[in-house]
């Protein structure tokens, strides 16, 4: 698997370090919402696609930038790559 | 007298071995039963065996969308074990190795389960430290285990490289003498007959496309064979069960499925009559039958429902192949392949009534699925049969992430992947 670095250019898998789910880690409460269900619901629950999967990359082994990856689960094929813009 | 002896053997091969019944049926789906599982590996066929030989329930149908054992039963790395650390795990999965003890007996069938043991390598101090309170935990909860040094070592193990030239020398390991491996679709294959003996349908061929619903109710399955409805419905689907749950409108679960990859190479005459693993990194390795060296090590570490792999992981383990036993530098590898492990998110499995009524789930067994087979099926038709859960798999429920009671034997948190 390749991953196409929006800085560093084309790049091996070896280079990136996987962190999860990009939905459900954008899906985060608000730090100060104390409803379980809400927190046990973003740390526990994923939806686990079959296919187009947005996912959160860091290019550890390069530029060290976190990425959102769209990539199909079933065929690994990368659909997109932008860098993970700060919440606002 | 037993289908399968000694006796049955001459009396065949006197009549030109034309008289074998076939190990099972093939039967078309009833319109119904009183209790459906779905899928046909190791899980859902020892469920379906312990509900009619245990819990007297044989108006059972298995669907399954491929053929018995065309999923992880049939491609894991056939080592059985009960060396767990924490208490909601061990007596389950001891209970697993009582039932394997006798389960060529019991099926009348030849698992070749062979109790070689396993001896998991430490290489630090506090590696041993911790190998140490994991044995002793076994050993206070009626487990076997004991420390093996580098001197038994290589004694044991000669194409160990114990020499301390490594990078991470070996200071020595903690054993289950009791552990080993079997032959991993024969167990598939006794369980199907041992089922299809008592009076349970196994349907292959047989894809659930939807569930049955009277409200909340499950009360059958939609297949491609046809509407079959049954007062139960049992999910067991290894890497599916998101893709499966998702058709009973259960779209999130603690769940992630992930891709393993394991590795075979030719056969050579035997030189490892153990199961080893390496603690430097995560390296499992034992010696089949026919000779090939079998091994495994982490999941690739990205969600995938492709069972193949990528090359970073086929390099990490190889080394770390390399690294315990420089011999094996000679030896060609054969084949590799993959499998979906759905990682749950503390790394147990769930055992469980629900999510919906008349709904049962069997699921998240990362990818420590295969030496629980007996215990699996026998806990899931002990809970569908009577519709609590035995004592062994009370804690392997699904709201347990809800509730703060996981069972996290790594201590890794919510991060699948690195279970």
């Amino acid at each position: 698997m390749i991953i196409v670095c929006p800085f560093c250019g084309p790049r091996d898998l070896s280079e990136f370090a996987y962190c999860g789910d990009a939905d459900n880690l954008a899906a985060r409460p608000d730090p100060a919402a104390t409803d379980p269900a809400a927190w046990n619901a973003y740390v526990y629950d994923r939806t686990n696609p079959a296919g187009e999967h947005a996912e959160i990359w860091q290019h550890a082994g390069g530029c060290r930038k976190f990425l959102r990856v769209v990539r199909n689960t079933v065929t690994h094929e990368i659909s997109g790559v932008t860098m993970l813009e700060p919440k606002a | 007298m037993a289908e399968y002896s000694a006796l049955s053997i001459v009396r065949n091969a006197l009549s030109g071995n034309e008289h074998w019944k076939p190990a099972w049926r093939k039967p078309e789906p009833k319109p119904a039963y009183d209790v459906i599982i779905v899928g046909g590996g190791g899980h859902g066929l020892s469920t379906a065996y312990y509900l009619a030989s245990e819990f007297g329930i044989r108006n059972v149908a298995v669907v399954e969308k491929g053929w018995v054992g065309s999923g992880n039963i049939g491609r894991n790395t056939t080592i059985v074990r009960s060396n767990y650390l924490l208490p909601g795990n061990t007596p389950f999965y001891e209970h697993s190795m009582k039932l394997w003890e006798n389960l060529s007996h019991e099926l009348n069938y030849n698992v070749m389960f062979s109790q070689r043991g396993i001896i998991n390598l430490f290489h630090t101090p506090a590696q041993e430290d911790d190998h140490a309170r994991r044995g002793n935990s076994m050993i206070l909860q009626g487990v076997d285990a004991r420390f093996v040094r580098p001197p038994e070592l290589k004694r044991r193990v000669p194409a160990l490289n114990v020499s301390g030239s490594s990078r991470f020398p070996v200071l020595g390991g903690l054993e289950q003498p009791r552990a080993g491996t079997a032959r991993h679709d024969a167990v598939a294959w006794g369980y199907a007959r041992g089922a299809d003996r008592r009076g349970v349908d196994i349907i292959e061929n047989c894809e659930v496309t939807g569930f049955v619903r009277e409200g909340d109710q499950v009360t059958g399955v939609e297949t491609s064979r046809g509407r079959i409805h049954a007062r139960k419905v049992a999910v067991a689907v290894a890497g599916a069960t998101s893709r499966v749950m998702a058709m009973a409108g259960i779209g999130r679960l603690p769940i992630e499925s992930h891709v393993l990859q394991a590795f075979v190479t030719e056969s050579i005459k035997p030189c490892l009559d153990t199961v080893v693993t390496y603690g430097g990194g995560h390296l499992y390795i034992s010696q089949s039958d026919k000779g090939s060296l079998v091994f495994g090590g982490d999941i690739d570490g990205y969600n995938s429902y492709a069972q193949r792999g990528n090359l970073p992981i086929v390099e990490d383990v190889m080394s770390e192949v390399l690294e315990l036993f420089p011999a094996f530098a000679k030896l060609r590898l054969l084949r590799s392949w993959g499998g979906i492990m759905d990682m749950s998110m503390d790394g147990s499995p769930i055992i469980a009534k629900g999510p919906l009524p008349g709904l049962y789930l069997n699921a998240g067994w990362c990818y420590g699925g295969f030496k629980a087979t007996p215990a699996s099926g026998w806990c899931f038709a002990h809970t569908i049969a009577k519709d609590e859960p035995h004592q062994f798999n009370a804690p392997y429920t699904l709201d347990r992430f809800h509730r703060g009671t996981v069972i996290d034997e790594k201590g890794q948190g919510a991060t699948p992947w690195k279970h």
